[in-house]
């Protein structure tokens, strides 16, 4: 259902992403790791046409993803993301965060939204919350918020951006309980993490990605049980044995 | 006579500039808003046309004195077959130069919002006009009003510019009035109260909505 083809992409002269090319299947989940820099968050940002790239071709269900083309808009409605730092709009209430794209993008009425969201809110534990500003929620309620809204366009898939990166620690479980859930549902859903649990439980495919290309990829019990790469090798043992 | 007798002579004619005064300073808050929103929203847009057209405009309105501008608009216009009156000069005058000032204070407030808010509603499929309306004005309003505030008092006391190209406003009344009878100061002293008692209410509002916005 996605299809990214040979992408190359460039910041000025400083290329990030090389020719990385990979598919995702309906109901997929795929956890993009990799060190800082490797362009990760780079080719979820080229997936959801909010980064441009120069060569090779990103296809949602046969579409083309192009940030400079009218379509983009059709195509973000499919394909919902989930960023790390939450980016809600403070100006709204949790409930209204999660309407703001039913009612004004896929003209959802008004009441219609408001029952679906809360709903939604609910189902992230949230059903408490609906009223209130994402200034008054912590870190992992505003995720969770993030997460409904972006569940609220009815995707068809979910693309995570380090979703847990900016959480104190003890946050960090909510958030991926919930992520587990909507993957339990069947969503197509690719995780940029750094979270090895959660890939090693939920993903069904792992990529590797280092100075822009893809080193390694495949099950969760090969990539991080086994790793073939040295690269890959070195990565994991440095994430698992920081201080060594 | 004392002072207050001769103000009493002078007031009826005072007040009917007082009128034009109020005139022109409201039409020009509304053109210099609506053009000034104009130029920051083209700086907004990515579109590489419409960001040097708003720049270079706002750069060639910031240079040039607001006076020479209403000469210009007053004197050099009908040169080239367009006719204005006074009034209308002033008001087109006061409203280009103003949105100059305008479009820096919007562009700010619309620079204040956090783009990681405007990535998440491209994100779930907002057009650009869709974030300028749901996401960033209703924001940037609460940034923009306190300059806002400001930028009224301004026009309000640069209105009397426009007694240079005839307009019979507050400014040019007093001068009529001096003119004839000599008694310049209290001409001017009724002129300098009427202009203060007309700027105190909103510099009262000014600071209401700075202390309103800043709380939120």
């Amino acid at each position: 259902m996605i299809q990214v083809h040979d992408i190359h992409k460039s910041f000025g002269t400083l290329e990030v992403i090389k020719g990385v090319s990979f598919e995702v299947n309906k109901g997929e989940v795929v956890c993009i790791i990799g060190p800082s820099g490797s362009g990760k968050s780079t080719i979820l940002r080229c997936i959801n046409g909010l980064e441009s790239y120069q060569r090779g071709a990103i296809l949602i269900e046969g579409a083309k993803v192009d940030p400079a083309e009218r379509s983009i808009t059709d195509i973000r409605t499919q394909v919902s993301m989930v960023f790390q730092r939450f980016n809600l709009f403070p100006h709204r209430t949790a409930l209204e965060n999660v309407m703001e794209g039913p009612v004004f993008v896929k003209k959802t009425p008004r009441a219609q939204a408001r029952d679906e969201a809360a709903a939604l809110l609910d189902k992230v534990g949230l059903g408490a919350k609906l009223d209130v500003y994402p200034a008054k929620l912590s870190g992992g309620q505003q995720q969770r918020v993030a997460i409904a809204r972006a569940l609220a366009m009815q995707p068809k898939a979910i693309l995570f951006d380090e979703p847990t990166s900016a959480l104190d620690p003890e946050l960090v479980g909510e958030v991926l309980t919930v992520m587990r859930d909507v993957a339990a549902e069947g969503m197509t859903m690719v995780v940029v993490t750094h979270e090895m649990e959660f890939a090693r439980a939920v993903a069904d495919r792992v990529l590797f990605l280092e100075g822009g290309v893809i080193v390694e990829q495949g099950p969760p019990q090969e990539v991080l049980r086994n790793p073939q790469h040295p690269r890959t090798q070195d990565f994991l043992h440095r994430v698992i044995h920081p201080m060594e | 006579m004392g002072f207050w007798e001769r103000a009493a002579d002078y007031l009826p004619l005072l007040m009917e500039g007082v009128w034009l005064t109020l005139v022109v300073t409201f039409f020009s808050v509304l053109l210099s808003t609506f053009l000034g929103f104009v130029w920051a929203v083209m700086a907004w847009t990515r579109n590489p046309v419409l960001v040097a057209i708003s720049r270079g405009f706002v750069t060639i309105i910031r240079g040039i004195p607001i006076i020479v501008q209403l000469f210009y608009i007053y004197f050099v216009m009908p040169e080239i077959g367009i006719n204005l009156t006074a009034m209308q000069a002033g008001i087109i005058g006061l409203g280009i130069a103003y949105s100059a000032y305008q479009a820096e204070n919007f562009r700010a407030g619309i620079e204040a919002i956090d783009k990681g808010q405007i990535e998440a509603a491209h994100s779930i499929g907002m057009t650009d006009q869709l974030v300028m309306r749901r996401v960033i004005l209703p924001q940037a309003i609460r940034i923009v009003m306190p300059p806002f505030g400001n930028t009224i008092i301004m026009i309000l006391k640069d209105s009397s510019l426009v007694s240079t190209i005839t307009v019979a406003e507050l400014t040019r009344q007093g001068q009529l009035i001096a003119a004839s009878t000599f008694d310049n100061m209290t001409v001017f002293t009724l002129v300098a109260l009427i202009y203060l008692a007309l700027s105190l209410p909103l510099t009262f509002l000014t600071r209401h909505l700075e202390k309103r916005y800043s709380q939120a």
